[in-house]
Order: structure tokens, then sequence, then C-alpha cells
């Protein structure tokens, strides 16, 4: 066949696809060959040169990452020439690395640690270069720790920073022994365009890039007997966390994550989902809210289409790059600042508790989730809405800390109250899943049916392709919502910055035509966040949106509206969607940033 | 001993007997091919350093199918010892241009680039109005291509040729992986040729004179002539174009103080022959080749402080992408230096000159690949020196 190309790898015949590479070729074989600065979801650097292998009549060495097969090559990977000039390269990284191992947070999870203890280094051939070097931490955001000491320069975070997410708040500043890795003018994480989406920290093969964990000052927390601390748990954590603790990509691990928070000693183990399902009845109102404005009131004022708000990282981006649009954002705080903004109202009111004693923690997928906490719009119930942003790693962290066999555990339910929810909530983990729900609960308001899909799976919403565009023709509304008959509600789902950016060139130039807009700023949705467990690849994170599908497909009530818990609070404390308490509470505004 | 030519100087490249214009109007009436084979017959390999046949290099650029492609002038002459381009761009800019045309049409392409060194940017002024006017020429000659000249920031690894590309781009000067290679996809990855200044008149220039005269001088692997840059401990410094395939020997002869103890070949990506190789050394591609720099060094001369200038050089002058080459090249530094305190003991050498094997074999480009040049060329030769 003309698209395929035979060759040799160490003596094993092998036929691949034309544009493979030699490193694609050795893996189909099972023949590991080291890397670095490779990643599955990144363009090819070639730059760190760990993956060198041998090619018959060949002097030089090739980097099997960046070469392609060719028909006839004979490759050796495992020659006396090839272990020994690893041996260097590695050698040569480890004496420009600050190696602090045992007291580093990648302690354990670190690609050069491996790599060191692979290629066998007991005894280092150079001599140690980072006395000699004036490496910097840049410890002043919120959500990502960078420290120059621990890079290897492989470059993982600058392709991510500007591919994968067209942010490019990271980049390559001098050169030779000086290159490092920095941002616009060296000035720190926290004050240029950075999302704090910590893409670039799931891909750091070593320490250099980290979130800043708050694993103290919630155990600190945990351990005042004065406070009361409540804890709430992201979709996207309990489909990831058993990756942390043992378990394969994909295995729903709910149950167990309740017993261990509680375990760990949490006064209450509460979830995300039940705000995530607060959120759709919000932003499904205040979408309606929209169209009725426009369509009816013909109120120029409103701005279509309206985006969600749900992504930390996404609102920064927006906030830098399309300033211009802040208003098409929806106004609702995400799922992690309701829960918040209610846990020291509402849930303090309910249980009877001093709201100043009350401690909010929240595990997310995410690190932007920990610069969202921090903002100073998020104190809408007097407090600091939420306290701690812990990642979905740091419970990992947490919960192996505290001795708990996380294999063997028993499952245990979420505390009521704020602790029930839906498979609409659940699907929040994934791209797509906030655009699903949403529908889900607006096509009944309107229609009072069913979205018309089998099993209330909206299909054109979900997979993982950049951009999904999808409509639905609105039909049998009824007499509250009759201007909508007929109407074809136009939606697009994007993930990742670049996506976005994407479509919101389509806004700006004027060529999209649609009414909702589902951004997430990470690949796969949340279920890919930055607190995520790392490594990520494709194929980790389908089969995380696989156990979020199927974890909403197990669930007895799958529509945010018929969630009991959340028909209560509207009862009980906040009137109705939009309501006076709602906007205080629920809703928020955004700021123009900076372009640098 | 090899077959060596004795030392020869010629007058291909700076002669005023050849207007450039009508080379240029006779070049472009003949068949493309033609003009290939030409260029092949003539043996003519690239005067940047890496000697790559240049007919091939158009050959494989016009085989490839594509809407646009590029001839570029690599004029970003950064190798420390050598400034034979400065000169050529200086006295025969026209001919840099002619080649350049020359190479358009026989590739298909409409349009050039000079990437100019950084340093040289008074020099800007200058060829810009003889772009101009050369545009002018082309316009009589009815012949459609375009040389647009870019400006290079300093940096010596932009002189590499896909970093170079990289560079034009707007974007950090870093090599690319290769393949694909230039002819397949060079600047904005687009099918390129990219030639080196002094390549380029030569190419004009073999148009004129014939392949049959360029091949009558120089050696089977090293046809032609070349313009070297002489430098150092010499009473005659300048630049000179010669015969390929002198011996070493014969060179110094003509250039040295009487007192030279080292030449280093090819500046500091090249090799440092010592005295006792003077005669069996051929400076050509059989032997040791040089982009022009010969830097001749009497014994008044450190080869420690030679070898750490070189190293320093390295260090700061690589990209820093690759490990063998950034790391590398700090660890030459701090190791020949702590030698030389006795920090490290003499066997250390040999670890260093190891790294500098595993360098060559392993860096992703020249740069990384070359350090091993001097740097052994220099420790194996001097190694009293490097310890003293």
């Amino acid at each position: 066949m003309a698209d395929k190309v035979n060759l040799k790898i160490d003596g094993i015949d092998v036929s691949v696809e034309k544009g493979n590479t030699v490193l694609d070729a050795a893996k189909k074989l099972d023949i590991h060959i080291p890397t670095l600065c490779y990643h599955e979801d990144l363009c090819v650097a070639g730059n760190c040169r760990v993956c060198v292998v041998e090619r018959k009549g060949s002097g030089n060495l090739i980097a099997s990452c960046a070469t392609p097969a060719e028909e006839g090559m004979e490759i050796f990977t495992n020659t006396l020439k090839v272990r020994q000039a690893r041996r260097y390269i590695v050698d040569l990284l480890l004496s420009e690395h600050r190696e602090d191992c045992t007291k580093c947070y990648k302690n354990n999870n670190c690609e050069l640690q491996s790599l060191a203890a692979d290629t066998i280094i007991s005894d280092y051939l150079f001599m140690d270069l980072v006395p000699d070097k004036e490496y910097t931490i840049d410890q002043y955001s919120p959500s990502i720790i960078k420290d120059d000491g621990k890079c290897i320069r492989c470059q993982r975070c600058v392709r991510t920073c500007t591919e994968l997410q067209h942010v490019s708040a990271l980049g390559v500043a001098y050169k030779g022994d000086e290159m490092k890795i920095s941002t616009f003018f060296e000035n720190p994480m926290i004050e240029v365009v950075c999302t704090n989406c910590g893409q670039c920290v799931n891909r750091c093969p070593t320490g250099a890039l980290v979130e800043r964990n708050y694993i103290d000052q919630v155990y600190d927390a945990i351990s005042d007997e004065d406070t009361h601390v409540v804890v709430q748990t992201a979709p996207a954590v309990r489909v990831a966390l058993g990756e942390e603790l043992g378990f394969d990509p994909g295995e729903r691990v709910t149950g167990k994550m309740v017993t261990a928070l509680k375990r760990v000693g949490f006064d209450s183990v509460l979830d995300t989902d039940w705000s995530a399902d607060l959120t759709i009845m919000e932003e499904g109102t205040e979408l309606l809210t929209r169209l009725k404005k426009a369509l009816v009131d013909k109120d120029t004022s409103v701005k279509l289409p309206m985006t969600t708000s749900c992504s930390p990282g996404w609102i920064k981006f927006i906030e830098h790059t399309y300033p211009e649009f802040l208003e098409n954002v929806s106004t609702c705080k995400s799922p992690q600042q309701m829960f918040g903004a209610l846990a020291k109202t509402y849930y303090a009111q309910k249980r009877n508790l001093n709201p100043e004693k009350i401690v909010s923690v929240s595990v997310m997928p995410c690190t932007a989730k920990k610069y969202e906490a921090d903002r100073p719009e998020m104190r809408d119930s007097g407090y600091k809405d939420v306290d701690y942003v812990l990642t979905t790693r740091e419970l990992g962290m947490m919960i192996r800390q505290a001795g708990i066999d996380f294999l063997t555990i028993p499952d245990n339910k979420y505390d009521s109250i704020m602790g029930e929810s839906t498979g609409a909530a659940v699907i929040f983990g994934a791209t797509g899943g906030v655009m699903e729900a949403a529908l889900r609960t607006a096509y009944e308001i309107v229609t009072g049916k069913e979205v018309p899909f089998d099993n209330l799976n909206i299909e054109p919403v979900r997979g993982m392709e950049g951009v999904r565009e999808a409509s639905i023709v609105i039909e049998g509304a009824t007499d509250d919502w009759k201007f909508l008959e007929g109407v074809e509600l136009k939606t697009v789902v994007a993930h990742g910055l670049t996506n976005a950016r994407e479509v919101m060139q389509k806004v700006k130039k004027g060529e999209a035509d649609w009414h909702f807009i589902e951004i997430m700023a990470c690949p796969g949705g949340c279920l890919g966040g930055g607190g995520q467990p790392i490594p990520t690849t494709p194929e980790i994170r389908q089969k995380r949106a696989d156990a979020i599908y199927d974890e909403d497909a197990n669930l007895p009530i799958r529509k945010s509206h018929e969630n009991p818990e959340i028909q209560a609070i509207y009862k009980e404390f906040l009137g109705e969607p939009l309501g006076h308490k709602s906007h205080e509470l629920l809703h928020t505004h955004y700021k123009e940033r900076d372009r640098v | 001993m090899p077959d060596t030519k004795k030392l020869q100087r010629v007058d291909l490249i700076f002669t005023e007997e050849c207007s450039y214009k009508d080379v240029l109007q006779n070049t472009l009436k003949r068949p493309k091919d033609e003009i290939v084979q030409e260029i092949l017959d003539s043996g003519l390999r690239g005067r940047g350093g890496a000697g790559f046949p240049t007919g091939l290099k158009w050959k494989f650029t016009a085989q490839e199918e594509s809407d646009e492609k590029f001839v570029v002038c690599n004029a970003d002459e950064g190798e420390p010892g050598t400034f034979k381009d400065r000169e050529i761009l200086t006295r025969v800019p026209f001919k840099v241009f002619g080649g350049m045309a020359v190479c358009g049409y026989v590739i298909g392409s409409k349009q050039g680039y000079m990437y100019l060194r950084g340093e040289y940017e008074y020099l800007k002024e200058d060829i810009q109005k003889r772009i101009d006017e050369f545009h002018k020429t082309l316009d009589e000659l009815g012949f459609d291509f375009r040389i647009q000249l870019l400006m290079g920031c300093g940096a010596y690894i932009c002189g590499e040729e896909s970093a170079l590309f990289e560079s034009m781009e707007g974007k950090r000067g870093e090599p690319r992986n290769k393949p694909p290679y230039p002819t397949q996809e060079g600047f904005r990855r687009k099918p390129t040729v990219i030639n080196n200044v002094e390549t380029l008149v030569y190419s004009l220039m073999i148009c004129n004179v014939g392949s049959q005269k360029f091949q009558e001088l120089g050696t089977a692997d090293s046809r032609g002539s070349k313009v070297f840059s002489v430098s150092g401990d010499t009473p005659i410094p300048g630049i000179y174009e010669l015969e390929l395939g002198m011996s070493l020997a014969e060179f110094v002869e003509e250039f040295g103080d009487g007192d030279t103890k080292s030449v280093q070949v090819g500046g500091a990506a090249g090799f440092c022959v010592p005295r006792k190789k003077f005669n069996d050394t051929i400076i050509g591609f059989e032997g040791v080749p040089t982009g022009g720099s010969m830097m001749l060094f009497n014994s008044s001369r450190s080869m420690y402080n030679v070898l750490k200038n070189y190293v320093e050089f390295f260090r700061e002058e690589s990209c820093g992408q690759c490990t063998p080459c950034r790391v590398g090249c700090q660890q030459l530094l701090k190791g020949i230096e702590a030698v030389k305190k006795g920090e490290k003991p003499t066997t250390y050498l040999k670890t260093l000159l190891k790294l500098t094997e595993v360098m060559k074999v392993t860096a992703k480009c020249g740069l990384g690949q070359s350090v091993a040049n001097s740097f052994s060329s220099i420790v194996d030769n001097f190694k009293e020196e490097m310890i003293y």
C-alpha cells in the first residue's frame, strides 16, 4: 500500500502509516523509547534529545519523536552508542536542575526523576551548574507556582500555552545558558495574560510548574474545633480522582470519594453538582430572558449570543482578549462560587451555624478556580465565599496522607443539604455538558416537554471535536413562550482556548448566528482541567468523559429543574431564578484587563 | 601525502571584467535544466561552510510543486573570523542579486530575500539602494523577481538556515527539526533555496564562464576557488580569493608571520590545526573545510584562552533549546576552567571530550554538532596548555 512505510526497529519489521514517526513505530512494537519534551497533545519539538536512536548508515543519532519513519529505515534503540548518549543527556539535564526531590511537590510524579532512575544515574558525570544560576521562583499567583530551578526547558508549557490555548503567557526568553521560560517582560504570572488554566501544570514533566497547594490550610481548618468545614466536589473530580489513588482512568469513584472526605475530617461533604443544577436554573432563565427581550421587546441593548461563565480560565481569557464581549457572558457565577455564597448564607441559616465559623473548601479539577475564589467580587455572603480550593491532585495527596486505603473503602452518600444532584449536573464536567444540561431544562420550561433526543442524550453537543455546532427547533411552546415557537435555537460548544478564540473571532466578525455558546478553557472541558491527575492524554480524557456520561445515565434524576433540593431552595430562600436574592448572591460582573 | 594544489590567487568573484547585466540577460534565455546541469557539473558546493552541492539544492527545489517558492540569501555572516560576505556585498552586490535572480528563474520563484547580519546594519541603506537599482534592471530585462532585505538581530544561531527562516517569520530563531529540509519546507514552509552570499556569486559566475572553467580549479571534492577571510597573527590580514585544495603549509607560507603555531580553519565551528599537521592538511572538503575563516595563531597565544573564548561564544550563542548544546557548552566551559584551576583531575578532559562526541551526534543542529570540532582539536593537540 502506498500510504504505508516499512522499517525495521531492533531487527523487528514494522509497517506504519506514512507520516508516523520512528517513535510511533517503536510504540507499535512495544519498544519503549524514553521521552521528555514529547507530549501527545502538542506539536513535536525534538529539543530534549532524550529519545535519540541510531539509524543505520547515519553517524548522527536521530530524535525518534521528530523523525518521520521512512521506507527501509533500520533503527536501533538500545545500542551502546544510544545508551551512552542518553545517559549523558539525562546527566546534563540533572546538572542544570535543582534537585530537591524529597521536598518537591512532584516527588514520585516526575518524569525527570523516573528517567534518571531508568537511566541508572548512580553518580554524576558533570559539575553542578545550579550554584552559577540565579533561578527564581514566581509564587505570586494564587493558582500556579513557577520554579525555574526545576525547569528542563522542554518547552511543553510554552507549546501548551501558545498552541493549545492561544494565550502565549509563557514564552522562551534569552538564549544559550541564560535561556529560560518566561513571561512578557518577565512579569509574574499573576500580572500577565495567564488564564490560570493550569494546562502547563498538567504537562510539565518536572516540578517547575505546579499548583499553589492549600493542603496545610485545609488541615488547619479541619483541626480547629471551632470551625465547621464544608467541602464541595466538582463534577469532574469523581471521574479522575481514582487515577491518583491506584485506579485506571475512567473509574467512577464518587462514593469512595465521599467516604474519604468524611474520614479526612470534613464536617459536611457536599456537592458542586447541586450548585451546577442551580446554575442551570439561573443561566437557563437568563438565556430565555435575553431571548425574550431581544425577540419580543426588541430591546437592542440585550447581548446575544450569550456565553457560559462556569470556566474561570475562559472568564479571564475573555477579560483580556475580548473585553468588548463581556456583556455577552452570562452573569451567573460558576457553580463553585454559587455554592460558596450559599454555604455562608442559606446553609448557615438552615444548619443554624455562624457563617463566620464556616470554612468553605472546594475540590476542583481546576487551578483557575483558586484564582476565581480570590476575586474580590466573590464575597457576596459577607465573607470570602470559598476559602480554599483544592485540586483533584491535592485531594489525592490528602487521602494518601490520611492513610486511607482508597481501593477498598466503601461508598457513601453526600450529606444534605446542598448535596443532592442530577445527571444534568454531572455532565458539567465534560465539554458540551453545560449546553446539554441547559437545553434539557430550557426546552422543558418552554414547551413543557422533554428535549426530543433519545433518552435525553443530546449527542450533537457531545464529543471531543474542538468546536461543535448544534441546533434545536422549538416545537409546541407553551403560551408564555409562544414567541419561541418554531425558533431554531442555535448553539456552539468549544473547549480549549484556541477553539474559544476561533468561536469568538466569528462572533467578532459578525459571522455567527448562535444564541448560546458554551466555552470551557480546558481540552475536553473540566475533565481535562489543569487540576486533574497527571498525565493527561486524549485517551485518558476520553475515558473520563465516558465515565461522566455513565454517571449521568445511572442517576435517577437527570434534569436540573427536577432536583428536589433545588426546588426547595427556590421555595425557601431564593424565590425565583433571577430574583432579587439570586442577583445578590449568584450573579456577578466582569472587568476588562490588559492585553499584556 | 595527499595530492595538493599550489597556492594560487584567483579572480572570479571581484573581477570587473564581467557585467552582471550581460550575464543575467544571457542566462535568463537558457533553458532552466541546462543551468541546473551547469551548476551541478561545476561541482560547486555551498560556501557557507557545510558544503552541500548547490546544483542539487536548486534541482530539488525546482522539482517541488508549490504555489510559492523562495530564494534566500544567507548574509548572516556570523562565524568568528569571517568577513568575506561583507566585502562581497560591498564590492559586488549586483552579482549576489544576479545569482539570486538566476536561482529564482531556475526554481520558479518570484521572491527573494536577503537576511543581513544585524551587525551589518550600517550596510543596509546602501544595499537597499542597490536592490532598488537591481529591480529596475530586472524590469528592463522583463524578469519578474523581487528581493527584500531583512535584518538579523545579532544572534549567531540565525545563520543556521532553519533558525534563519524562523527569524524571518518573526519568530524566535530556533532551528527546526530536519527533515523536512528547506528545499521541501523552508521560509513560510514553502520550498526554498537558501544559499550563502558567496555561493550565489559563484553560481552567476559559473553561468558566465561555464562549468568547465570552474571545474579546472580545485580538487575532485573541492572544485573552484573560495574567498578566505585571513586574520590573526598575519602581516597581511584581509580577503583573498584562492584556489581550493592547497595544503595548509602552503597557506601558512603565504600568510603566516614565521611563527605560526596553529591555524583555526573554519572559525569557532571549525578545526584547529597545529603546526605539525600543516603539511598533511588540505584546505577543502576532503581535508578541513572552511566557510572562509582562517585564523592564524603564533606562539605568543595561549590555546587555552583561544578555546575558552570559543566555548564562551558557543555557550552564549546556543539557542538554548536542545539539551546537549545548551547544557553541554556550559559544562565544557566550567570543565576546562576547573581542570585549569586544578579543581578537577586532568582525566576530566576525557569526560569532556566524550561529551563533545555526544553533542556531535545528538545536538539538534549544526551549532551544537560542531562544538566538538574546535574543542577536540584544541584539547587533543594542546593538552599541556589546557592543564598547566
